[in-house]
């Protein structure tokens, strides 16, 4: 008998993969045979994993490279979103262990499984078939589920793993079927051989299967994204999960979601970029306008901080909707810029949230400005930029996705992206005056800023301000790193 | 091409007839005198005790969790056993990697106590 | 020494950073007006130079441009920061700087102890390189820029004792009425502009390029509009019928103030923009005539109020917005030469007229202070017989008094009978001539009238002062008596640059050197206007000009005696003239009412329509729609919110029906 013939495999497109998978398992293996005092070197093991991942990063800039038989890639889109996510989930990771503590939640799995969700997230970005990215999309999704659910204590935590997972598992369902009916039209799930096949058979772009596919397919990344109307998980989940989980699920599954949808619209469905950009301004406007209104009435600041994530990803949709190179530069820049400034504002949350999930209503920010004025401020360098103000990245973010559009001629767009944009300032803001111009109810001493929050709130204030103010250098990068 | 399923179309018309016709004879034919007592649930002879709706123990679900996992497991071992040979070097390390992996999962449950009954 | 012209802009300029910045932290009052002064002498001495090497070069070559940079250059539309220097402008600098020393230092002892001291001589400061810019400026955006500063600075200075309602009052009342006028400057700015651009393909708003396009305008019609519209803003500015009631009220200020904005300097910025933009409005025969018409007009409607004012500082008021008429007359009847001439000379012999009025108030003050006395220190009842007390004042007072008398041999005499001889000789207006001419002698004789009454009644007979004051008064130390004693001197020996050619051929052929040095500035003008007349210059004999000179004269010594009958001699006659005719004093005394007046027409209803437009439309529209809005989209945010019902079925469901919509749209395309 002859050998079988063993192709040449490059690991590098999914060496962060491997290596986070490996530290995931370590810890697992740790926190089971490591006893509860020592406990706090699970944090920093997995700190130390996600740096070694980022510096397999670096090397890959500018040089594409696929492997697996075309099913990942490494090129500068896939690198991009993977710095996003080491951010987000380092950011998430370091705000976790005052959480967890004054909850009183066994700390063990949160970081192996932080590290799997990152591995999933990672899989899409990188994932040039349809079937690694709805592997890496199912990873993520089941990480999530659990850390939704994490505070079992709690019973709107378990609510919101619940939910999730029941509404996950539907909008899957969804996904899958539209892979099934893509493959069905065109006979492959690789991204780039869609394209092709259609460029050769013309006539497959008329196939009510193939448009359906195509359909379908946006309906399962909407959902991961939250755009309306298939946001209505958001709320709960995010309102009822650990405060860091909620920041972490804000920012990283968000701009994974986005890089998977990109990738499969831009690469695999050019034929039919009338049909989704049309699709898409209709969801932009809706999830937009729904994620702001509702935001309006909002007396939670997690729920509020929910719906305006629905909104933001409806701004990110605006970009998406234009499909030129400014517009996807723009998403880009906005994930990256967002994740700083909602992990930051999150990370403040935490610090003033009590026991229980306690003080969470924006009327419990009364007078914080009098009594932590530095944190006060950096909160409202936060809010200002998710306002959209100069010269915060928020801003330089916006601005990019609505020229992006009025230079694809979405003028209306635009139009209704800024006035939303407008509408929103009402509820950041109404933060801020409570923390300025109230006085303060409570003498806010149970707070307790540890290094580990501090150095995150440090690194969201230096990455809203810094892109903000010169914002050549991230803006380069996102250019270079568009799939166009 | 289609007719290759044709068989199938009519197995499930006959499982769907029988399955029906059962039922609908059944009822049509059978005789109907019903008691207080025969209508009662059947609990081996003794009164019913408690709501019948009783939550399920999660360890059952855990165990047949468990068990889907390394069922699949032992799947992929199969089709590997066969090509064992043939695979080489390349084909242990890889299986090696995969077993290590799953082993790594079933310490965890192991030692996070998953396994106990009680 | 042309290349170091931005200098002279820059010393003040850096005055105001140094004393504006730290001045507060530097308590020294030395130190501070010390910084102040130093810095527009820095700038007389540049001038000083300028005007060497001026005159070292020959008429054609007394012209030079310093661009500094482009300020703006949009389309056709180009603005630079450059400086022109040319006879006339040196002229200026020079005045503006060195009579704008000497107050510097005058003010130094007069604010004496004031608090704010440093902010005083920011605001100075700020003035002087707000004047320099206007005068210096090459292009008409730069000396617009000049001209709104120093707007600005008249009104922080008017307004300087801010504590005061009056101050304040004056202060908005100033700038109001400026703003007014300078509409009227960048109307005529603009439609110049335009003008020339739309029709002759000439876009600029530079003087030299201005004055080398100036045939391209025509004679009248749109030319007619523009120089009407410069012209309003110089009446704005120059206090001129019918803006110019500001000027009395802004007497509200300290009186170097006074002396140096509402006398020397800013009011003459509207002669000079006419003597600037000479070859315009030579070209509007029309404007012309208002313009001299307005200008003899108010020289005698002013006069005619001066006259029974009682207090110092209003006369002085009076007798400014009267001496800028005659400015106004004679750029009117195209004499340009002999307005810029007077303009120079009022300008020494009423800046030392105010600060010898100031050197007196101060004294007062003093004295009325030491008495416990709350009497006006202005008003001159209170005064006389003070030259015993303040010889050096009164001395130079009396110099100058006799300067604005246009009595012969002092700098008043050549320049106002230059002007009232042209008035009369001048053919431009044919017979208005003698009208005008008329005007300005009678106005003449009003002003050697009013201003030896002040004389009279502050130094001579006797002193009306409170007993326990009497022997508080003295004179003023040598920082306030040194500026009039200079002033005092040039206000006679200033107007020998100017002596007319009659008189010069008397003493041995003596020219008109002001004239002579002025000559490249106003030639193409004067050319121009030979040639539209049809009958040429009509020579007049000398006789009838020495006629006119003696009349002048007779008319001033009239008028000295009158003062002096009724004041030194007796006193007692001017309270039975008032009471013999009470309407008539009570008229002139307010005025003329003419402030009531435009409470009445223009302040009152702005006022309402203010306020009929807040409590109307903004309280009401605006914020209505604004909350409205707010208020409509809150209420659609409520009611989304109660689609997320919270039953995960719910969402299942709608998020079916979002896929079906979707799928179906697509489908039925």
């Amino acid at each position: 008998m002859e050998t079988i013939a063993i192709p040449a495999i490059n690991f590098a497109p999914i060496m962060p993969e491997v290596i986070l998978s490996i530290f995931a398992m370590v810890l697992l293996l740790v926190n089971v045979f490591v006893p509860s005092e020592h406990k706090a070197y699970l944090g920093y093991l997995s700190l130390v994993g996600l740096i070694v991942a980022g510096f397999t990063l670096i090397g890959g800039w500018g040089v594409p490279l696929s492997a697996f038989n075309d099913s990942v890639v490494r090129d500068n889109f896939s690198i991009f979103f993977k710095g996003i996510f080491l951010l987000t989930v380092g950011m998430s990771i370091l705000i976790s262990d005052q959480y967890f503590k004054r909850e009183e939640c066994n700390l063990g799995e949160l970081y192996p499984l932080l590290l799997f969700a990152t591995v999933g997230m990672m899989l899409m970005a990188s994932g040039t078939d349809l079937m690694t990215i709805f592997l890496g999309l199912e990873v993520l999704s089941v990480s999530l589920y659990i850390l939704a659910g994490f505070n079992r204590a709690n019973v709107k935590s378990n609510e919101a793993g619940l939910k999730y997972f029941l509404l996950g598992a539907f909008s899957t369902g969804f996904l899958l079927y539209g892979m099934a009916l893509t493959y069905g039209a065109t006979g492959t799930t690789r991204v780039v051989k869609i394209a092709e096949y259609v460029s050769q058979n013309g006539v497959v772009a008329q196939n009510p299967m193939f448009v359906i596919g195509m359909l379908l397919m946006a309906v399962g990344f909407s959902f991961k994204i939250a755009a309306a109307p298939f946001h209505m998980w958001t709320p709960d989940v995010y309102e009822g999960a650990p405060t860091p989980m909620t920041a972490f699920m804000s920012a990283g599954p968000k701009a994974a979601g986005f890089a998977a949808f990109m990738r499969v619209a831009i690469i695999a469905f050019p034929s039919l970029k009338a049909d989704w950009s049309d699709l898409l301004w209709i969801l932009a406007v809706l999830t937009m306008t729904i994620g702001n209104l509702i935001a309006l009435n909002q007396d939670n600041i997690k729920r509020m901080l929910a719906y305006s994530s629905i909104a933001h990803a409806g701004y990110a949709l605006v970009g998406f909707t234009a499909g030129n190179a400014e517009g996807t530069a723009g998403i880009l820049f906005y994930m990256l810029s967002y994740a700083f400034m909602n992990i930051g504002a999150f990370a403040i949350i935490v610090l003033v949230g009590k026991k229980g999930e306690a003080n969470n209503n924006v009327m419990d920010y009364a007078g914080f400005g009098t009594k932590h004025p530095v944190l006060a401020l950096a909160m409202a360098v936060f809010l200002f930029s998710l306002a959209g103000m100069p010269p915060t990245a928020g801003f330089i973010g916006k601005f990019y996705l609505f020229s992006g559009a009025i230079k694809a001629g979405y003028v209306w767009l635009a139009i209704i992206g800024v006035l939303n944009s407008a509408a929103s300032v009402y509820y950041y803001l109404r933060v801020m005056v409570y923390m300025y111009m109230k006085d303060p109810v409570e003498e806010f001493d149970w707070m307790k800023l540890t290094p580990a929050v501090a150095i995150c709130i440090i690194i969201a204030v230096v990455g809203v301000l810094l892109p903000g103010v010169v914002p050549a250098f991230l803006l380069n990068l996102a250019q270079q790193a568009v799939l166009l | 091409m289609l007719g290759a399923y044709l068989p199938i179309l009519v197995l499930v018309a006959i499982a769907v007839i029988f399955g029906l016709c059962s039922l609908v004879f059944s009822s049509l034919i059978g005789q109907k005198k019903p008691s207080v007592v025969k209508l009662a649930p059947y609990e081996c002879g003794c009164e019913p005790v408690g709501s019948a709706r009783e939550r399920f123990s999660v360890k059952f679900y855990i165990i047949a969790m468990l068990f889907i996992l390394f069922d699949i497991e032992a799947v992929f071992l199969y089709p590997w056993s066969v090509l064992f040979k043939r695979l080489g070097m390349f084909g242990v390390m890889e299986m090696g990697v995969f077993i290590v992996i799953l082993f790594v999962g079933y310490i965890y449950v192991w030692k996070k106590g998953a396994l106990e009954w009680e | 020494m042309f290349e170091y012209v931005w200098l002279i802009p820059l010393f003040p300029l850096i005055g105001v950073v140094i004393n504006g910045l730290l001045g507060k932290k530097i308590k020294n009052e030395t130190v501070i007006g010390g910084i102040g002064s130093l810095m527009v002498f820095g700038s007389f001495l540049v001038s000083c130079g300028i005007l060497i090497e001026l005159l070292s070069r020959s008429a054609e070559e007394r012209v030079f441009e310093k661009v500094l940079f482009t300020w703006i250059k949009s389309g056709n539309f180009n603005a630079e920061i450059g400086f022109l220097i040319d006879p006339l402008s040196a002229l200026m600098i020079m005045v503006v700087t060195g009579v704008g020393f000497l107050i510097h230092v005058y003010s130094i002892g007069y604010m004496h102890g004031e608090e704010g001291f440093y902010r005083y001589f920011t605001y100075l400061n700020l003035f002087t390189f707000s004047m320099l810019l206007l005068v210096l400026g090459n292009n008409l955006l730069l000396m617009f820029v000049g001209w709104e500063g120093v707007g600005l600075c008249s009104y922080l200075l008017i307004g300087y004792y801010f504590h005061k309602k009056s101050a304040g009052d004056a202060g908005k009342k100033a700038f109001v009425m400026n703003r007014v006028g300078d509409f009227g400057f960048l109307l005529g700015l603009f439609t110049l502009y335009w003008y020339l651009g739309q029709n002759h393909n000439v876009w600029t708003i530079n003087f030299r390029q201005l004055a080398a396009n100036a045939h391209l305008l025509p004679v009248g019609g749109v030319v007619t509009v523009i120089t009407l519209c410069f012209f309003l803003g110089a009446t704005g500015k120059s206090a001129q019928l019918p803006l110019y009631t500001w000027l009395p009220d802004a007497m509200e200020g300290p009186t170097p103030v006074s002396a140096l904005i509402h006398a020397a300097t800013m009011v003459t910025a509207g002669v000079y923009m006419i003597g600037r933009l000479n070859f315009v409005y030579i070209r509007s025969h029309e404007t012309m005539m208002v313009v001299a018409i307005v200008g003899a007009a108010t020289a005698i409607f002013a006069a005619s109020i001066g006259t029974a004012q009682n207090d110092i500082k209003r006369v002085l008021a009076y007798s400014t917005v009267s001496q800028l008429g005659f400015m106004f007359l004679a750029m009117g009847v195209g004499a340009f030469t002999a307005g810029i001439f007077h303009l120079m000379t009022h300008a020494f012999f009423k800046a030392c007229l105010f600060l010898g009025s100031g050197s007196v108030i101060h004294s007062m003050h003093h004295a009325l202070h030491h008495a416990h006395s709350h009497d006006d220190p202005q008003d001159m009842r209170n005064m006389g017989g003070l030259k015993k007390q303040m010889p050096i004042t009164f001395l130079t007072f009396l110099v100058s008094t006799i300067a604005i008398a246009g009595i012969p041999g002092f700098s008043g005499f050549f320049s106002k009978d230059e002007i009232l001889w042209q008035a009369f000789a001048n053919p431009l207006h044919g017979d208005l001539n003698i009208i005008l001419w008329a005007t300005g002698a009678i106005a003449a004789g009003f002003t050697a009238f009013y201003m030896f009454r002040l004389v009279f009644m502050t130094f001579f007979g006797e002193c009306r002062i409170m007993e326990k004051a009497k022997s508080h008064l003295h004179e003023s130390p040598l920082v306030i008596t040194f500026p009039l004693m200079v002033l005092g001197l040039l206000a006679i020996v200033g107007g020998y640059v100017g002596i007319p050619k009659l008189i010069g051929e008397l003493f041995g052929g003596i020219p008109n050197y002001l004239e002579h040095y002025l000559e490249p500035v106003f030639k193409g003008s004067e050319e121009f206007m030979a040639q539209q007349l049809a009958h040429g210059v009509a020579h007049h004999s000398p006789a009838l000009e020495w006629g006119l000179m003696g009349t002048s004269v007779v008319i001033a010594l009239i008028g000295i005696s009158i003062a002096f009958f009724l004041y030194v001699v007796s006193p007692s006659i001017p309270a039975k003239f008032t009471a013999a005719f009470p309407a008539l004093h009570r008229a002139v005394y307010n005025k003329w009412y003419v402030d009531e007046l435009y409470d009445f027409l223009f302040v009152n209803p702005c006022k309402a329509l203010g306020n009929g437009l807040w409590k109307g439309f903004d309280v009401v529209v605006v914020d209505g729609v604004v909350n409205g809005v707010a208020a409509i989209v809150k209420g659609f945010g409520g009611a989304l919110r109660n689609i997320q019902t919270g039953y995960v079925h719910n969402y299942a469901l709608t998020m079916t029906l979002g896929v079906v919509v979707i799928v179906a749209f697509y489908l039925f395309r």
